[in-house]
């Protein structure tokens, strides 16, 4: 709104200076071409109204929240149909003052059968290194103790290879189980791999 | 912003954990699992990931136990965030309206309230905005408070408030986050203003900012030529000069400034000088009005100075590149005609790099793109460019869910056809051996209950072995038989009975303890055996419940999954017709600059070469020259 005062403004300055003389006209037809260019006006949308831009868009809304209605009975039904949560064990990874090391792939066994390699892209190492949580493995176990080792593989601040592996046991109760597996930066070589369960 | 703050306090927490013992509040790992979704700019995923842990707890019995209880509003809010970033303003509108509502800390309030001002700002909603803004009171968000002030400069000046943007832009001018924009925005309040002076100060000051930023940068190049640009409408070629000059050679500005440059020089008959920025600009890339416009000026200049046949040669090269270019837009135009752009649009790899736009134009049988750049910065265009991306995610997904129900189906078929044959059997025995169970529960009951009794009044008879209740019964037996008829015999049966009774009384308490012992472990045997029963009765609801009641589940997601299809795919073709439209509109406005530019270059070549051919030009074709270039050409810019 701002610019297309603005635009205005301008208009009638160049209107005032119309005609005056020759080399006047030129500059200032450039300088016009120049604001017009600044104030990125839209010049072939005006073609289709913004009415109908936005009475499509909100369209585009109200189907994006149907989507997610379905994606989310979806998820809803699969936890209960694939996972149910007598039986349910979700694995997930978090890295911790990890921002300088370049985390490649994790590997995880659990009951020394592997159920889950990763190999990060660059925007999955950002998203958990500004504190996301990867959910790496969902399935199914019993209930009782159970194994899991888990491999991590990367490369330092300074360039040098690493390998992290650590095992821990955990106990499947009756309900969900949930086990949380950190990398923490500030520890390499010793202990780095920490887990906790929920 | 808001998201970093959360993912912020998610690792804190994480922290946390490993330093206490037992540290509160814990994180939740489904919250944190969304969050590493929006950081990847995946808004879908992380929607519907929160959402449905949203809808899991509010159907926990014990919210309080539920890890996301002490994370519920940041999540609630996180949902409206990521509506937001999705482009579901109308929601994400609601969800924030609902937080500024409800009973919220003033610092999540005043968020609330920014959220709800940005969002009615990008929506051109500008009053709407202003009356949000001006609810911000009491205790700013951490790390919110210089966004807040910015916005509301720029709100203010939406709504013609300059002079209260000022003060606003000129608070900001030491701020690092917005550094080079807070500074343009004062000048262009105080030039809203006729504060002339003070906006020239500005800009010029901005215009000669050192810093390595490129967005700072590219401001600084916007400030130099917004500069220039008025230093020209006001007549002052000259003074526009310098501006023009500090405009970097790769910028996003450059095109502009060193056309500008050109006509600075032009205007002032410096035509030598004009061909140094026109000669740069004209080897540039010929989609760019800048550069057409260079390529008139070069033989333009060239014409100026007496040199026809350098003239006559540059319009013929500027005819052939127009022609070419010609020929690229109609091309253009047919492919996105033909749906080649649509096509394009929605593979995969071409949007893996930043200027996929650009890079459009290179796969085959694809429009030329670099003409809708921009389009592309228009919001509507662009606006309507993400929904079409939005819908063909959409489309795809549900594609994929419609493949997943009959796998479910078959999933679930199986699980019948293993589990009904077998429960019948299992539920039978189950019920013998409940019966049993109950029977021996019973019993310990019963035991318990007289060992309790016991305590009160002392049986020792209760707690005789069964050889010592045998043995008994036998003397008892023998004591009453035709046999037992002497003094002696009896004497011998009352000893025997004596003997029985002196050992259960003797050995009474000791048996007593023995008895509470092992009722004890039996306790810890039933305990073990009610496990195995819960176990047991879960597996078999599980059994059960692995099979029923999905048909119904199952069958409505069929239905919604297929009636969301058929709109997705309406709304697709209505949206890409709708972006066709504009491209093809754009290309169009592009084709016809170039046929009119191309009329007049085309009568600057003739008259060139009558001037070259001639060998000295006469005063009217002179005139004429003068008319035929660059007024065209200023008539063009006028048109671009």
């Amino acid at each position: 709104m701002y610019l297309q005062v603005r635009r205005l403004s301008i208009f009638r300055k160049v209107i005032a200076f119309g005609g005056s003389f020759h080399s006047m006209k030129i500059a200032v037809k450039w300088s016009l071409l120049v604001l017009t260019c600044l104030l990125q006006l839209p010049v072939a949308a005006q073609e289709i109204s913004k009415e109908q831009i936005k009475g499509l868009d909100e369209q585009v809304q109200d189907i994006k929240a149907d989507v997610l209605a379905i994606s989310t009975e979806l998820k809803l039904l699969e936890e209960k149909l694939l996972y149910p949560s007598n039986t349910q064990v979700s694995l997930f990874v978090a890295l911790e003052g990890a921002d300088s090391l370049r985390v490649d792939a994790v590997e995880v066994a659990v009951d020394g059968n592997p159920v889950a390699h990763h190999i990060y892209s660059f925007k999955e190492l950002e998203a958990l290194q500004k504190g996301g949580l990867q959910r790496i493995y969902t399935g199914n176990l019993r209930t009782g103790e159970h194994s899991i080792k888990v491999g991590f593989k990367g490369l330092t601040g300074l360039g040098n290879e690493f390998t992290e592996v650590a095992s821990y046991t955990f106990s499947k109760g009756v309900g969900p189980g949930i086990v949380e597996i950190r990398l923490l930066g500030s520890a390499l070589g010793s202990n780095s791999i920490q887990f906790s369960d929920q | 912003m808001r998201l970093s703050a959360i993912c912020a306090l998610f690792c804190l927490l994480g922290s946390q954990q490993l330093v206490a013992a037992e540290p509160k509040p814990q994180r939740d790992a489904f919250f944190g699992e969304a969050l590493f979704y929006a950081q990847q700019q995946e808004f879908f995923e992380a929607i519907s990931r929160l959402d449905t842990e949203l809808k899991l707890h509010r159907g926990v019995d014990e919210r309080e136990l539920d890890k996301l209880h002490y994370h519920v509003n940041d999540a609630e809010f996180s949902v409206g965030d990521f509506e937001l970033s999705y482009r579901m303003h109308r929601k994400a509108g609601r969800a924030i309206q609902a937080v500024i509502e409800g009973n919220v800390a003033p610092e999540v309030r005043n968020e609330a309230i920014y959220r709800l001002a940005r969002l009615y700002f990008q929506k051109e909603q500008n009053l709407n905005a202003f009356h949000a803004i001006e609810r911000i009171e009491g205790p700013l968000p951490k790390g919110l408070a210089t966004d807040i002030t910015y916005l509301k400069g720029q709100i203010y000046m939406v709504n013609g408030r300059f002079e209260e943007a000022e003060k606003i832009f000129q608070s900001l001018t030491g701020a690092d986050e917005h550094e080079g924009y807070a500074l343009y925005n004062l000048g262009l309040s105080q030039l809203a203003q006729d504060e002339t002076t003070q906006a020239v100060t500005t800009l010029e000051s901005l215009g000669r900012a050192r810093s390595s930023d490129r967005a700072v940068l590219a401001i600084r190049d916007k400030a130099n030529l917004l500069l220039g640009s008025r230093l020209m409408d006001t007549g002052d070629f000259q003074g526009a000069v310098p501006f023009l000059e500090r405009v970097r050679l790769d910028g996003l500005y450059s095109n502009k400034a060193l056309s500008g440059l050109g006509w600075a020089n032009a205007t002032a008959e410096n035509y030598e000088q004009a061909l140094v920025p026109w000669t740069i600009l004209s080897k540039r890339h010929v989609t760019d009005p800048a550069v057409q416009e260079a390529l008139l000026g070069v033989p333009y200049a060239y014409g100026k100075l007496g040199l026809y046949g350098k003239a006559a040669l540059g319009y013929g090269h500027a005819l052939q590149l127009m022609n070419q270019e010609l020929d690229r837009l109609d091309q253009s135009v047919k492919s996105i005609q033909d749906g080649k752009f649509l096509e394009a649009l929605v593979r995969e790899e071409i949007r893996q790099v930043p200027d996929w736009v650009v890079r459009l134009r290179e796969l085959p049988e694809t429009p030329e793109t670099f003409y809708l750049m921009e389009l592309m910065a228009s919001h509507d265009f662009q606006s309507s460019l993400q929904n079409y991306f939005d819908l063909e995610q959409l489309r795809k997904k549900l594609e994929e869910w419609d493949r997943y129900y009959s796998a479910y189906e078959e999933v679930i078929a199986l699980r019948r056809g293993y589990y009904e044959p077998l429960l019948p059997a299992i539920d039978e025995k189950f019920r013998q051996l409940d019966s049993l169970i109950n029977l021996r529960l019973e019993q310990r009951d019963r035991i318990h209950a007289r060992l309790q009794s016991m305590l009160v009044s002392p049986r020792p008879d209760f707690l005789a072995t069964a050889s010592e209740r045998l043995g008994m019964n036998a003397v008892t037996k023998f004591e009453r038989s035709p046999a037992n008829n002497n003094e002696a015999t009896q004497k011998r049966v009352d000893r025997l009975k004596g003997h029985l009774n002196w050992i259960w009384i003797t050995e009474y308490d000791q048996r007593l303890t023995d008895t509470f012992e092992h009722l004890a472990a039996l306790d810890q045997d039933i305990e073990r055996l009610n496990a195995i029963y819960q176990q047991f009765v879960r597996s078999r609801q599980a059994a059960t419940q692995s099979y029923e009641g999905y048909d119904k589940t199952i069958a409505q997601l069929r239905h919604k999954t297929e009636k969301s299809m058929k709109t997705v795919e309406t709304l697709m073709l209505r949206q890409g017709r709708m972006i066709e439209k504009m491209a093809i509109s754009e290309l169009l406005q592009r084709s016809q600059q170039l046929e009119v530019a191309q009329v007049k270059a085309r009568f600057a070549l003739a008259e060139s070469y009558d001037r070259a051919t001639m060998g000295s030009p006469d005063k009217a074709p002179a005139e004429a020259s003068q008319s035929a270039a660059p007024e065209t050409k200023a008539e063009d810019r006028g048109v671009l």
